[in-house]
């Protein structure tokens, strides 16, 4: 008998003594399983806030990200140029294939669309949602999404569509599930700069991940 | 990791003594338990969530057969390779043989305790694979040869100045005072580490059944480094660390970090499933998920099956009147506080840890912050029962508690031994009405005097009342 076998095997019995019944009683338990998966309900929610952007905004903001906002989704590269020479930044990084058609060049920025490599510093993704109850982004991995754009670089910065706020994750599953059959290999939640509080338990921004995050919020 | 737990009592009275310890477990108290106080009022109803997360742990728990089984199709439907392991030297083999199968040389490791039950690193050395530990608490511990004494901050223990001699040590760069700067140094020593490592290794906080994926919880950017940059990615849990659907598991998102450092939520979440694509630029090649049971299945089905409900969020411990004063590695093993005194005899045997159930107050501290309504108290005297029955308590503990059953079912010498042991021990106590020493009970007052009694004893008060 191998590991896997030997495992589950002391686990039916254990469970069949425990409910003095017979090992056979198997096709309701599964029945329960698969019902279970296909009502996927929801535990308790917090209330729904009134208004979702300015709960993103209040979230993120808490979270240590930066926000900026504009109505116009061109005017994208300006605003970061701004907050890049307000900060020393280079000016120069990768975006995401999709975003590559923002006039970039013309606001003296260089992003380039590919993935990142270590010596990235600026790294401009999208993303597929972003959650309002805590302020998180919610990125989907793929050829035309990598992963990497918002990790490897110093300062990653995220081009949202105010409509793509929800209010919870759980809301923000629902929407997976309407737009994909299934999960892409990583969904990562993104909540602000990467940290640590390993030494003292003091928060220190910027620990393997991005020092800083910057959303700018521009209508698709 | 070997289980040393059989010294707790030795260890407990040197960490009393020691005064850098006693002075890094105060911050602890500080930054966990008040943060956690603060945040725990942002959920409109967390005693109602800590119900359903209880609730849903439980539905696993109590088919954990089936789950198991879901996942696992599930996660392999996604290209997974899933491993079962009955034990941690099980583990090793298993990481190792997947190391030759990928020509794999050195592999970065993002914090898992499970690994460390295991004793990972040791055997992977041994294997000739080159292991790098990424998440800075354990980075410093690796570097110090030391073991976790926390299981979310596993360095608590040493301060920045212990930290800033080890680094000028160890990386031969002048020494940084500043913790940023310390943070600094790790990750520009560290980068490298992710680009070059040939195998990721990770722990899981949850499986998810719905959809066959892994998830992690990490703040520092290492857990997702160490699961995007290598061409394989080995994740190990526990075979109780299954959750039925997403919208579950983001039920018990919601309690893990405000449980265990006060956040509303990780700075990542990350859910992994499958490989990467053929045409995509990052993620592994090849994802192996190890199950490990390590004496988990026995519990199942038993009066200890509530321990399997564990989210190790550390709140237990943070909030422990005996963590606080003697920090985790006078447990002795992989967990400390609350749920290591009762894992660490469940899973390692009761008699090789004979003191850790007794090891509480039974303050009920830990019941009452458990996201997960874990009670920890109930469980310890459980275990303490469970010592009784098999004779596992010294000749002396037992006669006395027999003692004290015999005295509690005999009223009227109950009452007469009181009236005179009261009046005695008031006598004894003196002007200053404290006993420095009480035979049979020296373990008490060595550390402390005892107030003596004074007045009547509440039977003789009790009667004296209905008489009037």
């Amino acid at each position: 008998m191998n590991a896997r076998e030997k495992i589950l095997g002391r686990i039916r019995n254990a469970q069949a003594r425990a409910n003095g019944a017979a090992v056979a009683a198997i096709a309701p338990r599964t029945e329960a399983v698969a019902s279970h998966l296909a009502l996927h309900p929801r535990g308790p929610l917090p209330p729904h806030p009134d208004n979702l952007l300015a709960r993103f905004k209040e979230c993120a903001l808490k979270l240590s990200s930066d926000v900026l906002e504009t109505g116009d989704r061109k005017e994208v590269p300006t605003l970061l140029a701004r907050y890049l020479n307000e900060r020393n930044l280079p000016v120069s990084g990768v975006c995401w294939p999709s975003l590559a058609g923002l006039p970039w060049s013309a606001a003296g920025l260089d992003m380039q669309p590919r993935p990142a490599k270590n010596q990235d510093l600026v790294g401009v993704t999208g993303a597929f949602c972003a959650i309002a109850e805590t302020g998180t982004l919610m990125l989907l991995s793929g050829t035309e999404t990598p992963a990497t754009t918002s990790l490897l670089p110093e300062t990653h910065v995220a081009v949202l569509d105010p409509r793509r706020i929800v209010a919870t994750m759980e809301d923000a599953w629902d929407l997976l599930r309407r737009e994909y059959k299934q999960p892409p290999r990583a969904v990562n939640f993104i909540s602000g700069p990467s940290r640590t509080a390993d030494i003292e338990q003091t928060v220190t921004l910027g620990a393997h991940g991005p020092y800083r995050v910057l959303l700018i919020l521009a209508p698709a | 990791m070997k289980n040393n737990s059989i010294n707790f009592k030795r260890q407990v009275t040197i960490k009393l003594a020691d005064v850098k310890l006693q002075s890094a477990l105060s911050r602890l108290q500080s930054r966990f338990v008040e943060g956690r106080a603060a945040v725990i009022s942002e959920i409109s109803d967390f005693e109602e969530t800590r119900t359903a997360a209880a609730a849903i742990r439980d539905r696993v728990l109590n088919d954990l057969e089936h789950w198991l089984m879901h996942f696992e199709q599930q996660a392999t439907a996604r290209g997974a390779i899933v491993h079962w392991a009955e034990t941690g030297a099980d583990v090793n083999r298993i990481v190792a043989e997947i190391a030759v199968q990928h020509g794999v040389r050195t592999a970065a490791k993002s914090k898992s305790m499970v690994s460390e039950e295991c004793g990972l690193n040791d055997a992977l050395e041994l294997a000739g694979v080159t292991v790098m530990e990424t998440d800075l608490g354990e980075y410093i511990l690796q570097l110090a040869h030391e073991a976790p004494s926390h299981i979310v901050a596993p360095v608590v223990h040493k301060n920045k100045e212990e930290i800033s001699d080890l680094f000028a040590e160890k990386h031969q760069l002048p020494r940084k005072t500043g913790i940023a700067e310390l943070c600094r140094e790790a990750r520009e020593i560290l980068r490298p580490a992710f680009l070059n490592a040939d195998m990721g290794i990770s722990g899981a906080n949850f499986l998810v059944a719905e959809t066959g994926s892994a998830l992690i919880v990490t703040n520092e950017g290492n857990g997702r480094l160490v699961t995007t940059l290598p061409r394989v990615h080995v994740a190990i849990t526990g075979i109780e660390k299954v959750v039925p659907t997403l919208e579950d598991v983001t039920t018990l998102l919601r309690l893990l970090p405000r449980s265990a450092t006060g956040q509303s939520i990780t700075n990542y979440v990350s859910v992994l499933t499958g490989n990467k694509n053929k045409d995509d630029h990052d993620g592994p090649e090849h994802f192996h998920i190890i199950l490990l049971d390590n004496g988990r299945s026995s519990l199942v089905g038993s009066e200890m099956q509530e321990m399997l409900r564990c989210i190790r969020c550390g709140a237990c411990m943070n909030h422990c009147p005996v963590y606080q004063n003697i920090g985790g590695h006078a447990y002795g093993w992989v967990y400390p506080g609350p749920m290591g005194s009762i894992l660490t005899p469940l899973l390692g045997g009761l008699e090789k840890s004979p003191d850790l159930p007794n090891a509480s107050t039974l303050c009920g501290a830990c019941a009452v912050v458990c996201p997960v309504k874990i009670p920890l108290p109930d469980l310890l005297r459980k275990l303490r029962e469970k010592q009784m029955e098999r004779g596992m308590k010294s000749r002396r503990e037992t006669f006395m508690l027999k003692a004290w059953a015999w005295l509690a079912l005999h009223p009227p010498v109950y009452a007469l031994a009181t009236k005179f042991g009261v009046r005695a021990m008031s006598l004894l106590g003196g002007k200053n009405k404290l006993l420095h020493t009480l035979p049979g009970a020296s373990g008490w007052t060595d550390g402390r005097d005892f107030p003596a009694p004074e007045g009547l004893t509440f039977r003789e008060i009790y009667q004296r009342r209905n008489r009037q």
